[in-house]
């Protein structure tokens, strides 16, 4: 019986139930000892040029080790004019960017360090508002130019929509959020007597952090050992390593001891990137009947004050999936990103796909109000049909199986959709203020994209175990676990003799990391191909010790041993004596799997809200999703990242937002005024399951870690709207503040 | 200033700085790392301890305030490395994922049911409102603490 | 995250706490739950010289009914409050708002003498309180005096307490056959109060309307004079100043205290 597909409990919780997980701020390694704390002083303002730093006071206090700024730091400078100093030199560009680096010798004499920088701002004109950047009156960096810093996609042609009986045109803005993972940023680390940096570092991918700090140390990294420890929490915000990494680096270096960088909350908000933060133009044109015959997104990318993945990748992975589930005949997707005095966008799970996703489906409901047809039916007609696949979009996603239609309906059954509508009829009939909606939501998107491949290698050990070395570096998804049934059911050898390593560069030299929910069908099979080399290797050894020809050996996978096929009483050679046999040659394969090609996951979404029509407050009452990422592994851990994305995507269609004032401060700087979604603003999820595998990988399986955020966002937020259409509402911006419901109805009435 | 706090059974005394927290106190000076620092504006309840046997946040509790009174944390909960049902069912629900919220919610947890010992899903989550987590979009963790307090939980 | 330095003394008794409250003035803030004022220190907006914890005083964690008062000790915690039965028998309102106040872990700290004293306009009790026609017992080195909730409430937290003075008591009576009502208007369950009402009776208070709690007086007029909850409730924005802030507007905040009114007086009168 495999364990494949089982429900099996999670390797990695013994500990962090008892004596908690090992996170950076946990740290005791000897490597660590007496090593200096440190603590940025940022910028307050969202732009000013910096007219004098006075660090005298700052470094006279107690316990001070060193006070730096940028002048100090003999490091490499970017020469390009669009480019992100390590430490803000003469001009600071959004509130919360590092400026002045503090170490002490104890942990409780920062702040009192820091309180004595000095630093004189002259203020300038803050970018803000997205038409403050197109115009170019203030330009973040004067000699570029221009704010706008990538543009991608096609000229627009307006013929397709001449033609087109029904043509609906809305601005729509999907909303900077902070991704705000539980644990911080924060590193750690020093150089050896060996010329050598070791850094511990919060990180999704160890191997991109090492390039980071090696590319900004101006060294080699074969002099930079990265481990990364525990995370808790990365959410494509702990891509790689920030700048604050690389300055920690150097004043290990300088100061000739190790440091240590545990980040406030307060300054993770502000200062750890944020998400989404797109203002979109869609315009949808097709036929009574339903038809789509025409798409056009025009995408404004906020990608804050300096170039990270939000300038330019963010908006390219949106064009890309523009035209979701459905079969459009034109579909023009351009993109424009422009700086703002604002912190930096980067990913944040979904990573453009939300984006995409939220805006063709909020069109498709608008549509459907248009020309007054039922959102479920109109997407029905439109949905690329199983036969189609692969499909290739005008924008040239080429998808690889679905089932959009199936998805739908099963979500639509599970959740009595006739009866939610006829309770909603009644309701309305009744005039009963609280109005209840039902919104819909159906999506696709792109996992596993490039960079392609993994790193895998499984070392079967003298006692018969197993190590296995993963690229992939997961930080909660309970991927360890996954991965440990995978090989268990591959080898014949039983899960609690099979350990997973990963996040050390000196253990995994090459790898590619965790974060576009690419870990399990890559890095799997990466671990997949591996083992089935070991079983190769194994098979010759244990046809050598069986006396027989190896293509009459074969592995018995309940017992875990060599045997000759149709004669097991003969008896059998274990693992442990394979490997005896294998010598100092040792029985292990190391690969770099990119077999694989871009997925596909897909689902469907119904909200079920309640909006108190009085004061404009909407609660989610319900939520049943149906997300495909074909075969499942481990259906405890699928189930746990889709409620997770539930979770954030709900989040992000009611509750939270990245708030910035006129002159660029951020109004939601802390966790108490940023609406981070608790548990009482959730309701129990309501899991639906389809399972359409794909031929792209070996493991023939889709991503699910950032699924289910793209599609339950745009379904809470058509649900908003859907709960006021009778009323003549037809759109309302996320987060759906009841104060913006109000506004929403009060501007209703008055049409 | 000097202070003598009950930690998990055991009795410590301490030289602090009169400031400390009791955050602090707990994961640098006796080395109980497992209670962690989420926020700095007692939002996030991962650092919920049981003080004299009652859930509070530690990062809002001075050290001093605690001399001469009792704190449990999670490393405190498992008798004889059997682990204690609140563990149990977490492990058991799926109620963690990168495990940073976890001990928190299991210190509420068992705060929760020693006021309510067999409350329903809505009340869990009204108990765990002062606990965020951003992993699990907290299911799991509901069916956990019910699953800990010895109700069936619907799967 | 870490405040700035300060000297940590701890009374043991009302009257250690008196005296050191005289001996250090205004260079000294007292610690009671702690809840509102580490906040601040952690933030470093708020940077005393000297704490006086007055956790040790247990004498001033009660609530006794006697003569038609309820009298409630200003350490009582809000989870006392909560389920303590003389409150929840003579003065329900106080103890439901307790209970409303941020979440568990919150309410096995904070009291209900610091978050008067604190008067934080978006606070809970301070209303509720005024709502019921509460006093305050005040003592300080010259003796006690006796605040009606009315005069204590200053503005944006600032009080009629002078330096060397510390809240003793929350006095309102008992009312135990009136009805009452609570809305406490949030985007989430923890967060502070957008606006707040606190009805008990005809009484009205509002949260989060002004500088301070406030009386609706006109509400109340014209509940007096006859009218309907929905005419009267209409008036409930009357002499308000409530904030701008990015999801609440001054004209929906003074739209939503009309609705909450509304409904806290039907749940008082229902």
């Amino acid at each position: 019986m495999s364990v494949l597909g089982t429900r099996v409990v999670r390797t990695e919780d013994r500990k962090l139930i008892t004596s908690g997980g090992n996170y950076l701020d946990d740290l005791r390694e000897p490597a660590l000892t007496g090593a200096a704390h440190a603590m940025f002083v940022r910028s307050p303002i969202a732009h000013a040029r910096i007219t004098g730093i006075d660090l005298s006071a700052a470094r006279e206090a107690p316990g001070v080790l060193g006070v730096f700024a940028l002048g100090d730091l003999d490091l490499p400078r970017p020469d390009a004019v669009v480019s992100e100093p390590l430490l803000a030199g003469g001009v600071v560009r959004y509130v919360g960017e590092p400026v002045v680096l503090v170490l002490t010798e104890q942990r409780y004499q920062l702040a009192d360090a820091a309180e004595l920088v000095d630093i004189d701002y002259d203020p300038l004109t803050p970018v803000i508002e997205f038409d403050d950047a197109l115009s170019g009156d203030t330009l973040l960096f004067p000699e570029s130019g221009s704010n706008i810093v990538f543009t991608h996609g096609p000229e627009f042609d307006d013929a397709a929509f001449a033609n087109c009986e029904v043509v609906v045109n809305r601005t729509i803005v999907n909303q900077r959020v902070a991704p705000a993972p539980l644990e911080v940023r924060g590193a750690a680390g020093g150089w050896g007597e060996d010329g050598r940096l070791t850094m511990w570092v919060s990180s999704q991918n160890a191997q991109l952090a090492r390039g980071a700090i090696a590319a900004g140390l101006g060294v080699d990294e074969a002099l930079v050992r990265v481990i990364v420890p525990d995370v808790g929490g990365g959410f494509g915000a702990k891509i790689a390593a920030d700048p604050e990494v690389i300055v920690l680096s150097w004043a290990a270096r300088r100061i000739g001891r190790a440091v240590r960088w545990t980040e406030t909350r307060s300054e993770n908000l502000v200062s750890m990137t944020h998400g989404r933060a797109q203002r979109q133009v869609i315009t949808i044109g097709g036929r009574r009947d339903g038809t789509v015959e025409a798409f056009r997104l025009d995408v404004l990318q906020d990608a804050g004050a300096y170039q990270r993945l939000g300038a330019s990748l963010m908006p390219t992975l949106t064009v890309l999936m523009a035209s979701g589930v459905y079969r459009i005949p034109v579909v023009q997707a351009a993109a424009r990103a422009v700086l703002t005095n604002k912190t930096p966008i980067a990913a944040y799970r979904g990573a453009g796909r939300p984006e995409a996703t939220a805006a063709i489906e909020r069109a498709m409901d608008l549509f459907a109000a248009e020309i007054g047809m039922d959102p479920a039916q109109v997407r029905r007609i439109n949905f690329i049909r199983p036969d189609e696949f692969p499909f290739t979009t005008p924008t040239g996603a080429s998808y690889d199986t679905g089932e959009y239609a199936a998805a739908l309906d099963k979500v639509l059954d599970a959740g009595g959709y006739a009866d939610l509508r006829a309770e909603q009829a009644r309701r309305r009939a009744a005039g009963d203020p609280v109005a209840l909606g039902l919104g819909v939501a159906s999506y696709v998107e792109i996992t596993g994209a490039a960079p392609p491949g993994e790193s895998g290698r499984v070392t079967i050990n003298p006692d018969g175990s197993v190590t296995a070395h993963t690229g992939s570096s997961p930080h909660g998804q309970g991927l360890a676990t996954t991965l440990i049934m995978l090989l268990s059911d591959r080898l014949g050898i039983p899960m609690d003799r099979i350990s997973v390593r990963h996040g050390d560069t000196d253990e995994i030299p090459v790898a590619i990391g965790t974060f576009g929910s690419r870990s399990l069908q890559v890095g799997g099979s990466a671990l997949r191909q591996a083992a089935d080399r070991v079983i190769e290797q194994a098979r010759e050894l244990a046809a050598d010790l069986l006396e027989a020809a190896s293509a009459d050996v074969e592995l018995n996978l309940d017992q875990g041993v060599w045997q000759v096929r149709g004669a097991p009483s003969a008896g059998g050679v274990s693992w442990a004596r394979v490997r005896e046999r294998a010598g100092d040659a040792g029985l292990d394969a190391d690969v770099f799997y990119a077999d694989n090609q871009p997925t596909f996951p897909f689902g469907s979404h119904l909200a079920v809200v309640e909006v108190d029509t009085e004061t404009g407050k909407a609660v989610l009452r319900r939520i049943i999703a149906a997300d495909d990422a074909g075969p499942v592994l481990n259906p405890l851990t699928f189930r746990g990242q889709r409620h997770g994305g539930l979770g954030q995507g709900v989040a992000q269609a009611l509750l939270e937002v990245m708030n910035y004032d006129a002159d660029g401060n951020p109004t939601t700087g802390n966790l108490a005024d940023y609406s981070f979604i608790t548990a009482t603003d959730l309701p129990d999820f309501e899991l639906v399951d389809l399972s359409t595998p794909t031929t792209r990988n070996t493991l023939g399986v889709k991503g699910i870690g950032e699924a289910a955020t793209i599609g339950s966002t745009p379904a809470v937020q058509n649900a908003v709207v859907d709960a006021l259409a009778h009323l003549g509402v037809r759109h309302i911006d996320m987060p759906t503040t009841p104060m913006r419901v109000w506004q929403a109805l009060n501007e209703a009435r008055s049409a | 200033m000097k202070i003598t706090i009950e930690v998990n059974g055991e009795p410590r005394t301490d030289e602090i700085e009169d400031r400390m927290l009791l955050v602090h106190h707990l994961r640098d000076t006796l080395g109980l790392t497992a209670t962690n620092i989420g926020c700095d504006t007692t939002s996030c309840g991962a650092c919920t301890v049981l003080l004299d046997g009652e859930s509070v946040k530690s990062c809002t509790v001075l050290a001093a305030q605690a001399d001469g009174h009792r704190v449990t944390t999670v490393e405190g909960l498992a008798e004889d490395g059997e682990l204690h049902p609140v563990q149990r069912a977490f492990r058991e629900e799926h109620g963690l994922q990168c495990g940073f919220c976890t001990p928190g919610m299991i210190m509420a947890t068992v705060s929760l049911l020693a006021e309510n010992p067999r409350p329903t899903r809505q009340e869990v989550r009204e108990a765990l409102e002062g606990n965020l987590c951003r992993c699990t979009g907290y299911h799991n963790i509901v069916s956990a603490v019910i699953a800990a307090s010895g109700q069936e939980v619907e799967r | 995250m870490i405040p700035a330095g300060f000297s940590y003394h701890r009374a043991s008794t009302l009257d250690e706490a008196l005296a050191l409250l005289t001996e250090h003035g205004d260079e000294a803030k007292l610690l009671a739950g702690g809840h509102s004022l580490l906040p601040l220190m952690k933030l470093r907006l708020s940077t005393p010289e000297v704490v006086i914890d007055l956790g040790p005083l247990d004498e001033l964690r009660y609530v006794r009914f006697s003569n038609g008062l309820v009298s409630i000790g200003a350490l009582s915690r809000y989870h006392d409050l909560q389920h303590d039965p003389v409150l929840r028998e003579n003065a329900p309102l106080i103890a439901h708002a307790a209970g409303q106040i941020g979440d568990p872990q919150v309410r096995h700290r904070g009291t209900i003498g610091g978050s008067l004293a604190h008067a934080d306009p978006a606070a809970d009790l301070p209303a509720a309180v005024l709502a019921g026609d509460g006093e305050l017992v005040v003592r300080g080195p010259s003796g006690t005096r006796t605040v009606p909730a009315a005069e204590f409430f200053l503005g944006p937290f600032t009080t009629s307490l002078e330096p060397d003075e510390l809240l003793t008591e929350i006095r309102v009576p008992a009312r135990p056959a009136t009805g009452w009502g609570f809305e406490k208007f949030t985007r989430r369950a923890i967060d502070w109060a957008i606006v707040g009402v606190a009805a008990v009776g005809q009484s009205v208070a509002l949260i989060n309307m002004g500088g301070t709690p406030l009386r609706a007086h006109a509400v109340e007029s014209a509940l007096a004079s006859g009218a309907s909850i929905a005419e009267a409730a209409g008036l409930a924005a009357e002499n308000t100043n409530p904030a701008d802030e990015p999801h609440a507007s001054p004209g929906y905040r003074k739209h939503l205290a009309r609705v909450l009114t509304a409904r806290a007086l039907t749940a008082a009168t229902s």
